[in-house]
């Protein structure tokens, strides 16, 4: 008894470990995305609360938590107040599998990469369920165009993903990032990367795709009924949400935590940090993007979904495989 | 030994409790979401047993994909205004139907418990000897492609064709409709779009012609 509390709390002790990290990379994140967005209309972005304005976050966060939650009489109460707990809640659940070196991991299965696309596509339910509770037209609107634009990019994903692992030959993370020891798979999938990068700014509902909230049209989408805690639990696990694809990118293309080249000046860095180096990077991208890129249409965004990302990828695996197969590169089975 | 017992029992009786409550809860809404509830929490047992890869799989297909058309349906045709229960109508139909299917349903359970009871080396005859090295993804990925890989064809040309009949039943071709063509919007030019022309004064110029 007394060895499955002491079981219990070092596992909490490891959560925590993993989860306040990334409670505070989101504040983080979210003040970088703001500063290079303002940097790239030549504004200054938020730089009066703390050091370059890094608590601005804190700062908002602290002004949800004062306001009232408002819960529309109309509304369905109990699915209502679930949507944004689930979106919180799955963001962060998904960061159970990331692997941040290679004894830093809280839960090494052995269908990661499974797991992780089961989670990113439990996410749609956050936003439907806030759309359709609030019993109002705007958030149901935007419900519906999200969950279709979701579950249309999430199949591109999958796709990706099996070139990734016909060259890898297993689903655990650790694996796939460890296969990339001679060579990033940037490099010989680099259009699958760029296709990857494109459908998961769909997948997050980040401009240019960030149609279920279009402001211009939907005022905030599935959003518009929710408001203080509630509106930043939403907030949060879509940040969080945007940093788990930016760490999946870096696992699946650009070698998860190895350096660039194992040598000397490289390898000096621990390999947490050059994970995080990386996510930044993506991130980086993700910021730069939402700046400079004007919204798509709702059909233009479907039809490069399924007319031109799913033929493309789907020729990608079979131009993947028979090279492998060609070339006799195949990973072996139980090699792993 | 104890820790897996407890989490069995907690994912089963919430995936008995959701189950019944699909079937007994007022709004369609719910239901679908007790429905969600019933496969995740199958989707864990699956876990729990071993087979990771269909518990995964099971999360992927049925609550990333198909669920999420059943919520589309059920928000769109609007059946949550749907208040008072059939069981109550006097000339209700569904009981009796319910009842001859749920009593197939436990006559085919009966077939198969008692094949079990009856013949005691029918599931190691039935089932494939595992090596438990090899993860069970790699275990399915081997025997499918290999001994199953006509079987496997085959539903997804039947998955594929059911695709196709939907399509066709569904669509007509609307004429008199507007349609984009990226390629001819891409390739316009300044050239075949804009045109100077000198205007002399007090005569104006002539627009399409």
């Amino acid at each position: 008894m007394i060895e499955g509390i002491n079981f219990l709390f070092g596992e909490i002790y490891r959560i925590l470990f993993v989860l306040i990290p990334v409670l505070v990379s989101v504040a983080m994140i979210v003040w970088f995305d703001r500063r290079v967005w303002g940097l790239v209309q030549k504004r200054k972005g938020p730089n009066v609360v703390g050091p370059f304005g890094l608590f601005q976050t804190l700062a908002d966060a602290l002004k949800y938590f004062f306001k009232e939650i408002i819960i529309p009489s109309s509304a369905n109460k109990t699915i209502f107040i679930l949507a944004p707990i689930i979106t919180m809640t799955l963001a962060l659940v998904a960061w159970a599998v990331i692997p941040m070196s290679e004894n830093f991991v809280l839960a090494d299965i052995n269908v990661g990469i499974l797991y992780l696309f089961a989670i990113s596509s439990l996410g749609v339910y956050g936003i439907i369920m806030g759309g359709w509770a609030s019993n109002s037209k705007y958030p149901f609107l935007g419900a519906i165009r999200s969950a279709a634009q979701m579950v249309s990019y999430e199949v591109s994903i999958g796709i990706i993903i099996i070139n990734v692992l016909l060259c890898v030959g297993s689903l655990n993370l650790k694996d796939i990032v460890m296969a990339q020891q001679n060579l990033w798979f940037v490099v010989p999938l680099f259009p699958m990367f760029v296709i990857f990068f494109i459908s998961a700014l769909a997948e997050t509902n980040r401009p240019p795709f960030d149609l279920p909230e279009a402001e211009a049209e939907l005022v905030a989408g599935y959003q518009t009924e929710y408001s203080g805690m509630m509106y930043a639990m939403f907030w949060l696990g879509e940040y969080a949400n945007i940093l788990l694809m930016c760490a999946l990118g870096s696992i699946l293309f650009l070698g998860g935590w190895l350096p660039p080249i194992d040598i000397f000046p490289f390898n000096l860095l621990p390999s947490p940090i050059w994970m995080v180096l990386k996510i930044l990077f993506l991130f980086f991208l993700f910021a730069i993007i939402k700046a400079i890129v004007p919204r798509y249409r709702y059909d233009q965004l479907m039809r490069l979904g399924w007319k031109i990302f799913l033929p493309f990828s789907l020729i990608y695996v079979v131009l993947t495989a028979s090279f492998l197969m060609y070339f006799d590169l195949l990973p072996k089975a139980g090699a792993l | 030994m104890y820790t897996h017992a407890f989490f069995f029992y907690f994912f089963s009786f919430i995936a008995i409790f959701s189950a019944l409550m699909v079937i007994t809860s007022r709004s369609t809404i719910n239901s679908v979401f007790f429905l969600i509830l019933d496969f995740i929490s199958v989707g864990c047992l699956f876990i729990m047993v071993g087979a990771e890869f269909l518990g995964m799989i099971l999360l992927i297909v049925y609550v990333g994909a198909v669920a999420v058309l059943f919520l589309f349906v059920v928000m769109m045709l609007n059946v949550a205004e749907q208040k008072q229960s059939w069981f109550m109508g006097k000339k209700s139909t569904h009981i009796p139907i319910g009842l001859l299917f749920s009593v197939l349903i436990f006559l085919e359970l009966l077939v198969v418990v008692g094949g079990w009871k009856y013949k005691e080396n029918l599931m190691t005859s039935s089932t494939l000897n595992m090596d438990k090295k090899i993860s069970n993804t790699h275990e399915i990925g081997s025997v499918m492609y290999t001994d199953y890989v006509l079987y496997f064809q085959i539903s997804g040309i039947i998955l594929l064709l059911s695709m196709i009949g939907a399509i066709i039943l569904t669509y007509r071709k609307r004429e008199n409709i507007k349609r984009q063509s990226y390629f001819n919007q891409i390739s316009r030019e300044r050239s075949s779009a804009v045109e100077i022309k000198e205007v002399s004064f007090d005569k104006g110029v002539k627009i399409d012609d």
